[in-house]
């Protein structure tokens, strides 16, 4: 077990694990944020995205001893109110379905668009292929993501 | 306006408090996140909720609070049958939140996601509850104002006497209309009036899942809850022999890890009760992270398990010996045996007029052969549970379709009765109809049980992947006796599977041939299948529709004038009586197709399939539009033709089209799951290819055909036809037809061998 200052949604928090721990279930188990979901452990799904210092990352697969002095967000950061751009895109076009992968690719698009800010279509499909929706909504996904791009 | 008796729907009017005995209401502690906040609803929070029905609440500022009896798995019940209840309550929409109801049959009655038929077979039922408070609103109002009911109105929650000018709001009229008795009859409105169905509603839940709130049963946790995962035998056809768990229990966060029975050995089983692993091995700890390290440092041993036999209900309930074989089967003995079985008689399951002497005098005789491989139903969410057994009771929260049968099961193996087990539904992350089968919260129930604590079960990807309850592997083939003026004179299916045939007997082209044969055929296996999304058609439609696109071609028709011509006949001077489908319907979305379609029209370098199917009570038609990039097939374009009556969200419903027609190119194109000596040969998505974005269709269009039949559901019936409009649209960009899923590696294959 070790301590680690970790900056979560621009606060900071301490946690006391052993240091392989993914950030994922440092999220999941040890500070309460659910949203970011366990879908394969093998950064293969997409499920767990968050954003580390800019980047879309699959939090399945970084120890917690990486992520110290790093900047994460996950999707209970990305706005106060559910009103960041890509939330209201994607409520626009009512993209989920079960909504399990949802914070995952909303996570992938947001990393997507602050990069990109004008994504074509296969720039939108090389930046969210690492994410798997079992239901289907990928025709809503790139609708909602172009959405976003133009507000 | 029809008139309806509320007799059948009347025990949803029982109050929670009057059941003592009957149900339970534990007070089930859910996650604050979760709750609806006042901001959510136009007219906040109520001080006070007066209980019209099990189905809705009135707060005495008007506010509507509607449950949503059936389990959520993404097909957003949870928004459509609420809007149901809304229309005849006549309330407006802002002024609604909608909450899960638990499981609580003696309520609701039936409490179960699966074959498409929530909303089918909600409609009356809801509708009824809704107008029956309505008419409850009514009568207090009445007998308020001192005025006939049947000259009071209502619009959008306010009662209204037009003679006397009064008004009120339903919040007003709430605390005296729950007092009052239950309406024996109640009006139901005109359709023509619906002001709620048939308009866009988004998502009830949109927001949470938007902004990372708990609400799935992985997100659950609870006060001094522990997290237990299993260990399965590696192989369909073991069992445990042994383990040595002191590792595993010396690491960091352990609990305990010890061996447990998922069912007693005598137990009958009921029909979603498939259980692949007997015994396995639990390990219980403080997080997930520790369980899972844990589990690496199990040494468990697993032996060839014999063969046995298990006393099982059927869907109807009457109980026969299933044997489940010993063996470690692979998907190559399958495929021979397969091959073996096609070459036999099978069973009839239908015939019409003279099959064989047609095909005596034929003059040309076309046959195919389709395989499909096993598939695993991949939800995204893998199997959990949370359980929290004690001496007198048990609570669970979990994904399940089929709550009202597990809850038997849990009864029989915790030895509680029914109504001290309490199951409160989870939003799903994924059903698909593997989540129909309750192994999980047995298995949770068991863990809970023996550890003495509330805990939440997860198994892992691969845990999930390998665990069975697959949609099973099949194969059919087909045969056409065409005369020596290429008139089709015959059709013979035969198609069987493991463990079960495909076929539906009675279903198109069945009807609309006077010389029709259907044989089926199985194989027992000790690979567990299941339900899954549309289970059966999701095979023999693409095998049928590719063929009847072959056989079209053979005899120089277009594919869609062909198929219109069969249903003419089945329409016209039906083959049989027991014909499931209803040929005009069936037209009636393959020309709805052509003409969205602009089919007939050609766009270069643009390679167009078609395919129609009937299941689940909706009828589909879908063409597809592909082109080749290099070798490699792109999705262009999938325009959908569906009947399913009223459409009662729309856009929503457009969405779970959508997605079927999604799922279905995923698993045409890549969907495979092999077997080797019992090992099912691909644990997780390294190695399972699931469909992205980069493989989905640029575009979908769904349209619906307008009529006003009563509803039918839309989860399962777009995904079978689409598999056949892949395989006919490759044929017309490659001129090879396909024959075995997935087709993406038949392609491959095939383009190696070139």
């Amino acid at each position: 077990m070790a301590t680690f200052n970790l900056n979560i949604n621009g606060k900071t928090q301490i946690v006391d694990v052993d240091p392989n721990t993914p950030i994922l279930w440092v999220l999941r188990d040890h500070l309460d944020l659910v949203g970011t979901k366990y879908g394969c452990g093998i950064a293969q799904c997409g499920s767990c995205t968050v954003i580390m210092d800019g980047n879309a990352v699959r939090s399945c697969s970084i120890p917690v001893s990486a992520a110290e002095g790093t900047k994460i967000t996950t999707i209970e950061g990305l706005s106060e109110k559910g009103d960041h751009p890509v939330q209201k895109a994607w409520m626009e076009h009512d993209v989920p379905q079960c909504g399990y992968c949802q914070a995952g690719q909303i996570m992938s698009a947001v990393a997507l668009l602050d990069n990109n800010p004008n994504p074509s279509d296969t720039d939108i499909d090389n930046a969210m292929n690492g994410n798997i929706c079992r239901c289907g909504t990928y025709v809503r996904i790139k609708k909602a993501i172009k959405t976003a791009a133009n507000s | 306006m029809s008139i309806v008796k509320t007799k059948l729907d009347r025990r949803s009017f029982l109050k929670a408090s009057a059941l003592a005995g009957g149900g339970m209401m534990l007070s089930f502690s859910w996650l604050a996140g979760c709750k609806p906040s006042p901001k959510e609803v136009a007219l906040g929070l109520p001080d006070e909720w007066f209980e019209m029905n099990a189905f809705i609440k009135i707060g005495e500022n008007g506010a509507v609070t509607l449950f949503n009896p059936n389990p959520e798995f993404g097909q957003n019940v949870k928004t459509s049958m609420p809007m149901i209840l809304a229309e005849e309550l006549d309330v407006d929409w802002k002024n609604v939140w909608v909450e899960q109801a638990d499981f609580y049959p003696e309520r609701y009655g039936r409490q179960f996601t699966g074959g498409s038929q929530s909303i089918r077979q909600g409609w009356q039922p809801l509708r009824t509850a809704g107008a029956t408070a309505r008419a409850m609103l009514v009568a207090a109002a009445a007998q308020s104002w001192n005025v006939p009911a049947n000259e009071i109105t209502t619009e959008s929650g306010v009662l209204i006497h037009q003679a006397s000018g009064k008004k009120a709001g339903y919040g007003e009229m709430a605390s005296l209309a729950a007092t009052l008795p239950v309406p024996e009859e109640v009006e139901l409105k005109d359709k023509k009036d619906f002001k709620i169905i048939g308009t866009s509603k988004k998502n009830v839940e949109v927001n949470k899942i938007l902004t990372g709130k708990p609400l799935f049963t992985i997100d659950y946790k609870k006060e001094g809850m522990l997290v237990a995962m299993i260990e399965h035998a590696p192989a369909f056809g073991m069992r445990l022999k042994s383990f040595d768990a002191a590792e595993a229990k010396s690491m960091p966060g352990i609990k305990d890890v010890f061996s447990f029975k998922v069912h007693q050995d005598d137990y009958e089983h009921n029909f979603f009760d498939t259980t692949t692993h007997y015994e396995m091995i639990a390990v219980v700890g403080n997080t997930t992270w520790e369980v899972m390290q844990a589990k690496k440092k199990l040494k468990a041993e697993w032996e060839v398990a014999p063969e046995r036999s298990i006393m099982q209900s059927g869907f109807g309930g009457n109980a026969s010996k299933v044997k489940i074989p010993a063996g470690l089967e692979s998907s190559e003995g399958h495929r021979a045996r397969m091959e073996e079985f096609s070459k036999k008689p099978g069973n009839i399951l239908r015939r019409d007029g003279d099959p064989e002497a047609a095909f005596k005098k034929a003059a040309k005789i076309l046959e195919r052969t389709y395989n499909a491989p096993y598939l695993a139903h991949n939800c995204m969410e893998p199997v959990t549970c949370y359980a929290h057994v004690t001496a007198d009771q048990a609570e669970l929260y979990g994904p399940i379709q089929a709550p009202e049968v597990i809850s038997n099961t849990l009864s029989a193996r915790l030895g509680l009765p029914k109504e001290k087990i309490q199951i409160n539904l989870a939003r799903m992350g994924g059903g698909f109809g593997q989540r129909a089968y309750g192994h999980h919260l047995v298995e949770a129930a068991v863990i809970s049980k023996q550890v003495g604590a509330p805990i939440k079960m997860v198994y892992s990807r691969e845990d999930d992947m390998t665990y069975g309850i697959y949609r099973p592997t099949y194969t059919a083939t087909y045969r056409a006796a065409l005369d020596e003026n290429n008139k089709l004179l015959a059709l013979h299916v035969k198609a069987g599977g493991i463990p079960e045939t495909p076929i539906a007997p009675n279903r198109f082209p069945a009807g609309a041939l006077d010389n029709y044969l259907a044989e089926g055929w199985a194989i027992e296996s000790n690979i567990t299948i299941g339900a899954f999304r549309a289970p059966r058609s999701n095979f023999i439609a693409s095998a049928e529709q590719s063929f009847l696109d072959e056989l079209a071609e053979e005899m120089d028709k277009d594919p869609i004038d062909f198929r219109l011509e069969l249903l003419e006949r089945a329409k016209t001077n039906p083959v049989g009586s027991n014909n499931d489908y209803d040929a005009e319907r069936y037209a009636g979305v393959l020309k709805l197709v052509k003409e969205k379609s602009n089919w007939g029209q050609s766009e270069p370098g643009i390679h167009r399939g078609v395919s129609a199917y009937f299941c689940h009570n909706s009828y589909v038609a879908e063409v597809l539009d592909l082109r080749l990039e290099g070798n490699k097939p792109v999705v262009e374009n999938v325009v959908a033709a569906v009947d399913c009556g009223i459409v009662i969200n729309p856009d929503a419903a457009a969405n779970m089209g959508e997605g079927a027609i999604v799922d279905g190119i995923g698993n045409a194109f890549f969907g495979e799951l092999p077997f080797k000596d019992g090992v099912p040969q691909k644990n997780n998505f390294h190695q399972y290819r699931m469909i992205r974005m980069a493989e989905a269709p640029k575009k979908v269009e769904v349209h619906f055909v307008k009529n006003d039949i009563d509803p039918t559901g839309l989860g399962e019936p777009l995904f079978p036809p689409i598999f056949a409009a892949v395989s006919n649209a490759l044929y017309q960009a490659t001129g090879r037809r396909l024959y075995n899923q997935p087709f993406m590696k038949e392609l491959e294959s095939e383009i190696t061998r070139m």
